[in-house]
């Protein structure tokens, strides 16, 4: 039985007086107690589908077309069509959140700051399914376990800014199954959560899934997560479905090109060395860049490193301060010890999940957060440079050594700027050439980046995400550094843009021989892009090698956690779901004895196994024992 | 935890209080002269023979010839007991003549509040969710009026019509025969048949505005997820509204409080002097003209007060309304 079917639905938007058909003529079903994946691009009207279900469109969206028929299995004999109910009306509002449950991708902001999770729960229960309150908090309560809150009295009274990421999705699933729906539309709900926690939070899901029978609707552009979610699986591009059907089908015999082309361009781990990730556009083509004098190509490993970080730590305070001088203050340790080379022309990778330090790290360098101890040093080839230790005019005649490359191409660039005036800001700060020679480096930045010179006089709004991406690139670029710092440069971007990005940047470094520190919390864009990789855990370094003995013989045991959360876009390799611990993989106290720290005995040291490669461990402990 | 935090914000208020003293008490001295020479000078401007030797006495009898922050010292000793000096230009202590003044501008400024809260907030919230349509349109409009037209104007404007269609005055808060007097009902009758088209007047411009951030703060919080889980768990749209972007947009309103307090008690002079008020406005402007100090500075410090009282009470309200910043404090550093 088909808990949902939509047929032949169509999606209007009306913007500026305009009518366009976002969504046209789309058919999909959703069997009871499976999982459909809605798979597409953004942009492609998959949210808006499932915003459709919920009727909850946007005062400028409206169905035009088709139906959208609700079999409910406590009444199967009189299925609803949703498309055909009156928007806020009686009955759409009594499917809503009591058949039909919603999670979204942001649990931080779907979550209410100022009421207690508790006090959400239990308004969606009582609302439709009335009852005493001590009844209610006991369901609640009971839920809030089976979510996977330790101790749920004590979660009922907790606000969503007290959780974290993962916890929050948690409650948002409590809050969207106490009533016990039959349908569960999961809006891309993992995609903003680390990958040690998106593997459990998707596990806690099918286990949900297989107590209360519902079928879920899953949305998301995440390939991996379609193959280790869904019994079926529809491709959408464009508001029209590409290719549907059981996800056997889909991932072993994929027969439309854009399917195919999808499944091209996201990086994974199996990769030939130098193969190269195929965009599902090609980008526009830019001529190869004139190669850059530089000191010395060839990067010998002897050479000085460019950067060498020892012994970095910066502790941040945290809690109420109390007026006079006393409270419940604590110390966090954001960088905890962190030393690495980066040797000329190479990219070193540095991985992690929110909130390891990875971005303090980042800010150290650019000297933006001063560090409590360690040091610095910035090796060029001519001269040694105390980074640290630099003041004044000596640190402003660094500033163009080192650039970076934001997350987010929306907020990092000024919106009351042209394309023009963003890259020529930082030629007319440090003075470089006369009005004329800095137009037409300008001109020459967008060129290698792959822009049309004639968008110079635009507004960055008027671009797309990774048109915007290229901009901060041309933007790092202008000053011609030795070291670019790319901090998430592609985890804002659709899949398809992202291996243009990706592309483009290794272009670019091929041909200046520049020298990137590569952040990322996505393991598969790191090895594309990565020839060393740096794993970060609790502010610490935990393990240090080559980019293939890294992914070949893991010894720490967060990145072999890391790694073993991956969910690969492979039927053949699902994930194993109940590897990851509870309390998360950066939980230390889950980690064998001999990676963490003896109270007693000496502090852990960089473990050398050969070839570069350093795991965190105790003095003296056979690592490789414990493989 | 929430008692803490409010003995902290009171700790915080004295210093800030006594900075606000000395800076008042520098302003006022600042201009050449005092009082006793600006009245001789007018005295003199006026062709009277201004008898020199009394001023000097005078002078030295309120402590002229000390030194400036010997007076203030004096003054502030003074405001800590209550004592609010003595108004030179009145002959009588500033405390008997602000008082009655003070307590017919606190009956002005509450109406006025309750009435700009009354009005504002359904049409704030109408022009919210009706975004576009031509009844936000039209409010829109009448709301930029309002703040466009200057209060006295709008006062001239009453006064006018008052006499022509009604012929009557619709000056003063109080039947004169009322000033002064002590409190009772025939009193309070009288102040609540005058007191409607003030509260008017001054809310006028306080509404428009108010409906503007009401709009504007309601409009932000309806786009945020939260709302649209609020909706996808069934509540309807009336509740759902009320529970979530309305009181998150609260937020705003209680932080404009402690402005509100101490705007409304002094940004009503003009109108209070076109409408002959006898609040404290037309009070304070004269005492400033004529530079009788102890008056002007002590009320001006009852304002800088009513200020932080105004800001400690919202910082208090925020804190009961919004956990995080009950539960996170001090934000980290």
């Amino acid at each position: 039985m088909d808990i949902l079917r939509i047929s032949d639905l169509h999606l209007g938007f009306t913007i500026h007086g305009l009518a366009r058909d976002v969504v046209k003529g789309v058919s999909l079903r959703v069997p009871a107690g499976k999982t459909v994946a809605l798979v597409g691009e953004s942009g492609s009207g998959k949210s808006v589908i499932s915003q459709a279900i919920m009727g909850l469109l946007p005062r400028a969206g409206a169905i035009t077309g088709g139906e959208i028929l609700f079999r409910d299995p406590l009444a199967p004999e009189n299925p609803i069509d949703i498309a055909s109910l009156p928007a806020e009306g009686k009955e759409i509002r009594s499917l809503r959140g009591g058949r039909i449950g919603m999670i979204f991708q942001e649990p931080m902001s779907s979550l209410s700051p100022v009421h207690t999770i508790g006090n959400q729960i239990e308004e969606a229960l009582l609302l439709h399914r009335p009852m005493s309150k001590p009844e209610a908090r006991g369901l609640i309560e009971a839920m809030l376990g089976r979510v996977g809150f330790k101790d749920p009295a004590r979660a009922f009274g907790l606000y969503s800014f007290e959780l974290s990421g993962g916890l929050r999705q948690r409650a948002m699933l409590a809050m969207a199954l106490i009533c016990q729906p039959a349908l569960l539309i999961a809006d891309e709900p993992t995609t903003a959560l680390d990958v040690t926690i998106q593997a459990q939070v998707l596990d806690l899901m099918r286990d949900l899934q297989a107590e209360m029978g519902m079928a879920i609707l899953l949305i998301t552009h995440d390939l991996g997560v379609v193959a280790n979610m869904a019994d079926e699986v529809v491709v959408i591009y464009h508001g029209e479905i590409m290719e549907s059907g059981p996800v056997e089908d889909i991932f072993r015999r994929p027969r439309h090109p854009y399917l195919k082309a999808l499944l091209k361009a996201s990086p994974h781990f199996d990769m030939a060395e130098g193969e190269r990730l195929v965009a599902l556009r090609e980008a526009r083509p830019r001529p190869a860049a004139v190669p850059r004098p530089v000191p010395s190509p060839g990067t010998s490993a002897e050479a000085a490193p460019l950067l060498s970080v020892r012994g970095l730590r910066k502790a941040y305070t945290t809690g109420s301060r109390s007026f006079f001088g006393k409270g419940t203050q604590q110390t966090v340790l954001a960088v905890d010890d962190v030393g690495f080379d980066i040797r000329r022309g190479e990219c070193l990778g540095l991985v992690g999940e929110s909130g390891c330090g990875k971005t303090t790290v980042s800010k150290i360098i650019m000297r933006a957060v001063t560090p409590d101890a360690g040091t610095i040093r910035f090796d060029d080839g001519r001269a040694k440079i105390d980074v640290l230790g630099l003041d004044g005019e000596e640190l402003r005649a660094f500033r163009p050594r080192v650039q970076m490359i934001f997350q987010d191409p929306v907020s990092s660039l000024s919106p009351r700027m042209t394309v023009m005036n963003i890259l020529r800001e930082p030629l007319v700060v440090h003075g470089k050439g006369s009005g004329s020679e800095q137009t037409a480096r300008v001109k020459a930045l967008m060129e290698d980046v792959g822009l049309d010179v004639r968008f110079l006089n635009r507004y960055p709004h008027s671009f797309s995400g990774g048109q915007r991406q290229r901009i901060g690139i041309a933007r790092a670029l202008a000053l011609d550094p030795d070291l670019i710092i790319c901090d998430e440069p592609v985890s804002a971007l659709d899949v398809s843009v992202q291996a243009q990005i990706l592309n483009l940047l290794k272009d670019l470094q091929a041909e200046r021989g520049l020298t990137f520190l590569f952040i990322s919390h996505n393991l598969a864009v790191v090895n594309y892009m990565a020839d060393r990789i740096a794993v970060m855990a609790n502010g610490k370094i935990v393990e240090i090698a080559p980019r293939h003995a890294l992914f070949s013989k893991p010894m720490h045991p967060y990145t072999r956690a890391l790694l073993k959360s991956v969910p690969f876009a492979d039927l053949d390799r699902k994930l194993d779901f109940k590897l990851a611990a509870p309390g998360g993989a950066s939980d230390a106290t889950h980690w064998a004895p001999a990676f963490r720290r003896d109270p007693e005995g000496e502090a852990l040291t960089h473990l050398p196994l050969g070839d570069g490669h350093f795991v965190l461990a105790r003095p003296g402990a056979d690592v490789r024992e414990m493989a | 935890m929430l008692l803490k935090y409010i003995l902290k914000r009171i700790l915080v208020m004295i210093p800030t209080l006594l900075i606000t003293s000395a800076l008042i008490f520098t302003v006022i001295n600042l201009p050449e002269g005092d009082y006793f020479e600006t009245l001789a000078a007018e005295m003199q401007a006026q062709g009277e023979k201004a008898d020199m030797s009394r001023i000097e006495f005078l002078k030295k009898e309120y402590g002229f010839d000390k030194p400036v922050h010997e007076r203030y010292f004096w003054w502030v000793t003074g405001l800590l007991q209550g004592d609010m000096g003595y108004s030179f230009e009145y002959q009588r202590p500033v405390r008997e003549i602000v008082g009655d003044r003070l307590m017919l501008t606190m009956i002005v400024s509450f109406f006025t509040i309750i009435f700009t809260w009354i009005v504002a907030f359904p049409i704030g919230i109408y022009s919210a969710t009706h975004q576009y349509s031509w009844g936000d349109y039209g409010l829109t409009f009448v709301g930029l009026i309002g703040l466009a037209v200057p209060h006295f104007l709008l006062a001239l404007v009453f006064m006018y019509m008052a006499n022509v269609w009604f012929g009557t005055s619709i000056g003063g808060l109080v039947d004169p025969q009322y000033l002064n007097q002590p409190m009772s009902w025939a009193k309070a009758a009288s102040v609540l048949e005058h007191l409607w088209i003030p509260v008017i007047i001054i809310g006028a411009g306080g509404t428009a505005g108010m409906i503007r951030s009401v709009r504007a703060n309601l409009l932000d919080e309806l786009q945020k997820q939260y709302y649209v889980t609020a909706r996808a768990k069934g509540l309807p749209p009336g509740k759902a509204l009320r529970k979530y972007p309305l009181r998150m947009s609260l937020n705003f309103f209680v932080s404009d409080i402690g402005d509100i307090l101490p705007s409304i008690v002094s940004g009503a002079e003009i109108v209070a002097i076109v409408l002959s008020l006898q609040t404290t406005g037309p009070l304070l402007i004269r005492a400033l003209q004529s530079q009788d100090m102890y008056l002007a500075g002590s009320f001006l410090m009852f304002l800088s007060f009513l200020t932080v009282i105004g800001v400690l009470i919202s910082d208090i309200a925020l804190a009961i309304l919004d956990p995080r910043i009950r539960l996170q404090g001090a934000a980290t550093k």
